[in-house]
């Protein structure tokens, strides 16, 4: 791996980034939004049912749930500024190789969500009264699997859109609404039907959920489910390089990369 | 035509050799079986009627799109097995691969020149600048130039890591005459002075006249003819280099050897 090339990657979404305002104000903005919603929610709740922590439970998850998110969108965000430039000729026709792309992809994804979290911790931690010195040194561990997670969409992702085209874009963005009832983010796997349960098994951020709720409830945290966790989003990591490298060979192979607006060459 | 290039073993590789290149798409063969190569110093010219196979052997030579069967070496590198390596002496300029119009001049030819491993990126970008005279648009968003201003950005883009092989797919379509001119002389100038060759398709048989080593006349994704620009028409009881291709792109069949 050539770092430069890594590094131009980058460089690329910061210059993007740095000039546009349309494309500054989606960093943080949604999540602001989130926050302050899914905030008020939890205080009136709390008022509602005192003796239950709903800033804890519901506003900590909903920001962990929107981080794995942000993630996401920050490798597909990325990837889609050389679909909408119709840049791949440009770019796959140089010595840059796949992975180097994707963890530039990667990278620009680590700087764009990291602001977003910042912003988010601000306003729940601020505003809202949210610690997340409960959940101690889980943290890590917690933030480890959400953003191994995203990184695994986004790059199965964006392969989608390699393979189908600029329209299926509209395929990516409702992605982490169709996994959040599976992933359990405002309620505990039990309360879901059990094939909807054996589903959640193979999500990482299921495992995630739980454990928090445990430590909210004085439960002992299970390393095991963590271990799992971790396990698979870097299988799912793995898979989704793999995907993404399989759509770029089909692409090269049947001459998609060269003529990417047309979608299909039948 | 050539420069006083002292020639050392490297040297006399040609920069690119083709051999048995195929693109089939189902039993229809876009690309069939060509063979070719383009020496230093050299300018080869790629030429033939729309849909005879020019593009998509652009294509397979940069490395986007996968050949049935045959080889591609660049400067002796198979493009197959060392894609990074092969491509990192080549570079080209197309009509239809403009650069980002959402970024600057300057910084799409940074990034660029980043992907490429070009030394001193600071002072070469200098150059491009100066050479192309883009100097007073470094700081103007790509979309926003004049079709002429962006094909001298491509091409700036594509002097950047000063290639070994340079491919130009119809490099002045969207140029005025004196630019063209202008455009021409450089790229000329580069084949003379440097170690690379050059291969450069164009409908406009009057710049292929000027500019050119070699033609290679490729008709239905074969190659027809091959010779110096300036004798094949005669060659073939043709007046001119236009009158040779209208040939080749209505009744190849009279041409076949």
């Amino acid at each position: 791996m050539y770092l430069p090339r890594v590094a131009a990657i980058v460089l690329r979404q910061f210059y993007l980034i740095r000039g546009s305002i349309s494309r500054v104000m989606p960093i943080f903005i949604w999540a602001a939004v989130d926050m302050v919603l899914w905030g008020f929610m939890s205080r009136y709740l709390s008022g509602m049912l005192s003796g239950f922590n709903f800033v804890s439970t519901l506003l900590g998850a909903v920001l962990m749930w929107d981080f794995c998110t942000r993630v996401m969108q920050g490798v597909t965000l990325a990837f889609f500024e050389d679909v909408w430039s119709r840049n791949f000729l440009n770019f796959f026709a140089t010595p840059l190789s796949i992975s180097e792309y994707l963890v530039g992809l990667v990278l620009s994804s680590v700087i764009t969500s990291s602001i977003g979290i910042v912003v988010m911790l601000l306003l729940a931690m601020g505003v809202f009264g949210l610690s997340f010195l409960t959940y101690g040194f889980m943290l890590v561990p917690f933030f480890l699997v959400l953003f191994l997670f995203g990184i695994a969409l986004g790059i199965a992702a964006a392969g989608m859109v390699l393979r189908l085209g600029p329209a299926s874009e509209w395929f990516v963005w409702p992605v982490p609404a169709l996994l959040s009832p599976f992933a359990g983010v405002f309620y505990p796997l039990s309360a879901l039907p059990v094939w909807m349960r054996g589903f959640s098994r193979l999500l990482p951020p299921a495992y995630v959920f739980e454990q928090m709720r445990a430590i909210l409830s004085h439960q002992r945290v299970s390393i095991a489910a963590l271990a799992t966790a971790l396990g698979l989003a870097l299988v799912y990591v793995a898979l989704a390089c793999w995907f993404f490298a399989l759509m770029y060979r089909h692409s090269v192979r049947t001459g998609l990369i060269a003529r990417y607006s047309a979608e299909t060459l039948s | 035509m050539s420069a006083p290039v002292v020639l050392s073993p490297s040297n006399t590789l040609p920069v690119l050799s083709v051999s048995d290149l195929c693109k089939k798409y189902g039993v229809k063969a876009a690309v069939d079986c060509i063979s070719f190569a383009v020496r230093r110093n050299e300018i080869v010219g790629l030429l033939g009627p729309n849909g005879a196979g020019k593009t998509t052997t652009f294509n397979m030579i940069l490395g986007v799109l996968e050949p049935t069967s045959g080889s591609i070496r660049i400067e002796g590198v198979d493009l197959r097995a060392q894609r990074s390596r092969a491509l990192a002496s080549t570079n080209f300029a197309a009509v239809y691969a403009p650069l980002p119009g959402n970024l600057t001049v300057q910084e799409n030819l940074r990034i660029f020149a980043m992907i490429y491993g070009v030394k001193k990126v600071s002072r070469r970008l200098a150059e491009v600048l100066e050479e192309f005279e883009l100097e007073k648009f470094r700081h103007v968003k790509c979309g926003v130039l004049s079709s002429g201003e962006q094909t001298r950005a491509c091409l700036a883009k594509a002097m950047l890591n000063q290639p070994k092989l340079l491919l130009l797919d119809e490099p002045t379509a969207s140029l005025d005459p004196a630019t063209a001119r202008d455009i021409r002389g450089r790229i000329r100038e580069f084949a003379r002075r440097g170690t690379g060759g050059v291969l450069w398709t164009s409908h406009n048989m009057y710049e292929v006249e000027e500019v050119c080593d070699r033609v290679l006349f490729l008709s239905r994704g074969r190659i027809l003819l091959e010779g110096d620009p300036r004798t094949l028409p005669g060659e073939h009881g043709k007046q001119t280099l236009e009158e040779l291709f209208i040939t080749v792109a209505r009744e190849p069949l009279t041409l076949e050897l």
